[in-house]
């Protein structure tokens, strides 16, 4: 964490300039250190994957978001309602459906990084 | 088992082999190459290159599964939007709003963005098979189509889980019992992109789009087909504003029926040469010789008399338009005009580079089908050859003289010749492949000679009826055609000015020969009367003669009488007994 520590230093000592993508970028990730989530993992049916993601997903947002997230674990088997409008492929998928704009991340979930980058949690870079 | 005493009885009440049931494509020409459509219940693999028609094929599929065969269908782009779905396949007359109101059909567009999937492990697309499986059940679809694969995998990087997934798609498609059809993106030298579609879909047909000479085929080929017999060529396929349709060029079978009728030529010396009576009904005629020797003008004379007879004439011209050909047509006192505008005749004139060939055949035969004509004529075959080999132009003309003669169709090819150096019957290897397609065949040829080019006429072979093996000069005149009997006497065999010229001597001859003959008759007449005028002269002579003997026989009798008279007196006189 001392990357994006230093960050959070460079983009408070800074004013941002309009136009700067790069300052807006930073700002929004650090707002997002304080925005509530709300989640959806979708899995398909009870086995080791599923049960995987589910545990890894919360880990990580115990570790990162804790008391201001709602998880939402569906099963795209039992319930299928919700599958069109997420318009899911892969499983397991988890979606940011806030904050906005919406995010997607795909598998499971052992990566951890390329979870926290796919929910803007840490830096891209 | 009486599931397998059925199909064993099937067996042996129907086909010798066993075949697996297929379903019809919907796509034109491809059930006759498949036998029969699309494996029933199983995945198809349509691949090609970008602008191939893989979309297309794929909707066809589906709709005209719906519209043709009653199957609900489900479509799933991946690459066009509905709405653009929609609006392309209205320009083809297919609704699909209304198919998908009347809940035959599924349209879904699913966009798959990577730039917004971030891959954090293993995953599957158990989504898509759920997602897949609901508007399967939604419709109660017979037939699915993916369009593309490639579109829904490029969202994903894992290439293991693709392979993986992608034999899973296919397999599921097959538990089921759908018919599929999954376009996919051709490989760089492999006929997919990931290299192993082609092995787990049960029917592999590749489209291709290449262009040779400037003129773009589009090309379509079974690669395999579990458990069937198929053909294995590259069939040329079009798209036109009703679909896709696969030209079966060399499926075509030779048993259409022989007409025993009688149709006239519109030369009346030509009918005399064909047996009195013409062309048979549903032959086919090739018209070959070099340029200007009149092939334009004997498809013209044949339609137009085709035409008195009421009968509707297709006439494809290559080289003029409708209005030239009307107007130099009038130059030899033939009228078309009116055909035209009563219905009876219809010109297609286009060039043919206009597009490929096998363009060109269905657009004739789509108008054979629109038109219905007994007549067709086309001018001039030899134009075809810049647009395709010997064996291409070929097998496009067996195709249309195929489907003329199911149809009873007369069909009359004029055939542009440049052997102008060559002897009468030296052909042109084009024209020898050409010829054994034709029931007929007429030449027409330039002969040089006297400072003059002449045209000579003969009939090389008409098949199943008896024909002139006579040479006829060709003379175009402003009342059409003539066939004019050549020269043949003590001067040789003369045709043109020499004919004339010859004719015009004999014909001199001739009154000479006529003058001499009367001034004969005339000489006797005038014999006869001077014999006549020295019978008379003697026979009034005799007549005077006669009256004098008489005369002098009259005075000699009555000089007798007399003197009888006088003895009688004496002895009275004398008183002598009696």
């Amino acid at each position: 964490m001392a990357a994006s520590k230093s960050m959070k230093k460079k983009v408070s000592s800074k004013a941002i300039e309009p136009g700067d993508v790069t300052a807006e970028y930073e700002a929004a990730l650090e707002n997002r250190k304080t925005e509530h989530y709300v989640l959806r993992l979708y899995i398909a049916g009870n086995n080791l994957r599923s049960q995987v993601a589910v545990e890894n997903v919360k880990k990580i947002c115990d570790e990162y978001l804790k008391d201001r997230y709602d998880l939402e674990v569906i099963d795209i088997y039992q319930d299928r309602t919700k599958n069109p409008v997420d318009l899911i492929l892969a499983a397991p998928t988890l979606i940011r459906k806030l904050p906005l704009p919406l995010r997607r991340v795909i598998g499971d979930m052992t990566r951890k990084e390329k979870v926290l980058v796919g929910l803007d949690l840490i830096s891209r870079v | 088992m009486p599931a397998t005493k059925r199909k064993m009885n099937t067996k042996t009440a129907h086909a010798p082999i066993f075949e697996f049931e297929k379903i019809p494509s919907g796509i034109k020409g491809l059930d006759d190459i498949t036998r029969g459509g699309l494996p029933k219940g199983r995945p198809s693999l349509v691949s090609g290159g970008p602008g191939c028609g893989k979309t297309l094929f794929a909707m066809e599929f589906i709709a005209r599964g719906i519209t043709e065969y009653g199957d609900p269908g489900v479509f799933i782009a991946f690459e066009e939007k509905t709405d653009d779905l929609k609006k392309n396949f209205k320009s083809m007359g297919f609704d699909l709003d209304d198919l998908v109101n009347r809940k035959k059909l599924v349209l879904d567009h699913i966009t798959v963005e990577r730039s917004e999937i971030e891959e954090t492990g293993e995953y599957d697309l158990e989504g898509l098979f759920i997602r897949l499986g609901s508007m399967i059940d939604e419709v109660g679809a017979k037939r699915v189509a993916i369009d593309t694969l490639e579109a829904l995998f490029s969202g994903f990087t894992n290439e293991a889980i693709l392979r993986s997934e992608l034999r899973r798609l296919f397999l599921w498609l097959k538990d089921r019992g759908v018919t599929a059809v999954v376009t996919g993106e051709r490989g760089d030298r492999t006929i997919t992109k990931y290299g192993l579609e082609e092995y787990v879909a049960d029917c592999v047909i590749t489209l291709d789009h290449r262009v040779t000479n400037q003129i773009a085929t589009r090309r379509l080929r079974i690669v395999k087909y579990r458990g069937s017999i198929h053909g294995t060529d590259e069939y040329p396929f079009l798209i036109s504003n009703d679909g896709i349709s696969v030209l079966p060029i060399t499926s075509m079978s030779l048993t259409h029926i022989a007409s025993d009728e009688r149709i006239s030529t519109g030369i009346p010396k030509l009918d005399t040469m064909l047996g009195a009576k013409g062309f048979y009904r549903g032959s086919s005629i090739l018209v070959s010789g070099q340029a200007g020797t009149g092939k334009t003008s004997i498809s013209a004379t044949f339609v137009d008399a085709a035409c008195r007879r009421n009968e509707k004439c297709l006439f494809f011209i290559f080289e003029e338009s409708e209005s030239q050909l009307i107007r130099n047509m009038k130059s030899i006192g033939m009228d078309l005009e009116p055909w035209v505008k009563k219905g009876m005749l219809r010109f297609h004139a286009v060039r043919p580079t206009a597009y490929s060939l096998e363009m060109h055949l269905s657009t004739m035969l789509k108008l054979i089908d629109e038109f219905k004509p007994t007549v067709l004529a086309v001018d001039p075959i030899s134009n075809l050859y810049p647009i395709g080999d010997d064996i291409q132009v070929r097998s496009m003309l067996m195709r249309l003289i195929d489907y003329a003669k199911s149809l009873q169709i007369t069909g009359l090819f004029t055939n542009l010749t440049n052997d102008a150096e060559t002897g009468m019957y030296s052909l042109e290897p084009t024209e020898m492949h050409v010829s054994s397609l034709m029931d007929v065949w007429l030449i027409l040829k330039n002969i040089e000679g006297n400072g003059e080019r002449n045209r000579i006429f003969s009939i090389i072979k008409s098949r199943g009826m008896a024909h002139s093996n006579q040479l006829r000069e060709f003379v175009l005149s402003d009342r059409g055609i003539q066939l004019r009997d050549l020269y043949k006497g003590t001067e040789g065999v003369l045709f043109g000015s020499a004919r004339m010229a010859q004719e015009s001597r004999e014909a001199g001859e001739r009154i000479r020969r006529n003058e001499e003959t009367a001034r004969k008759k005339r000489e006797l007449e005038a014999k006869k009367t001077v014999m006549e005028n020295e019978i008379s002269l003697i026979r009034a002579k005799f007549a005077r003669e006669e009256d004098e003997i008489k005369v002098l026989i009259g005075q000699d009798v009555s000089r007798q009488k007399a003197s009888e008279n006088v003895m009688k007196e004496i002895a009275v006189q004398r008183k002598v007994d009696k």
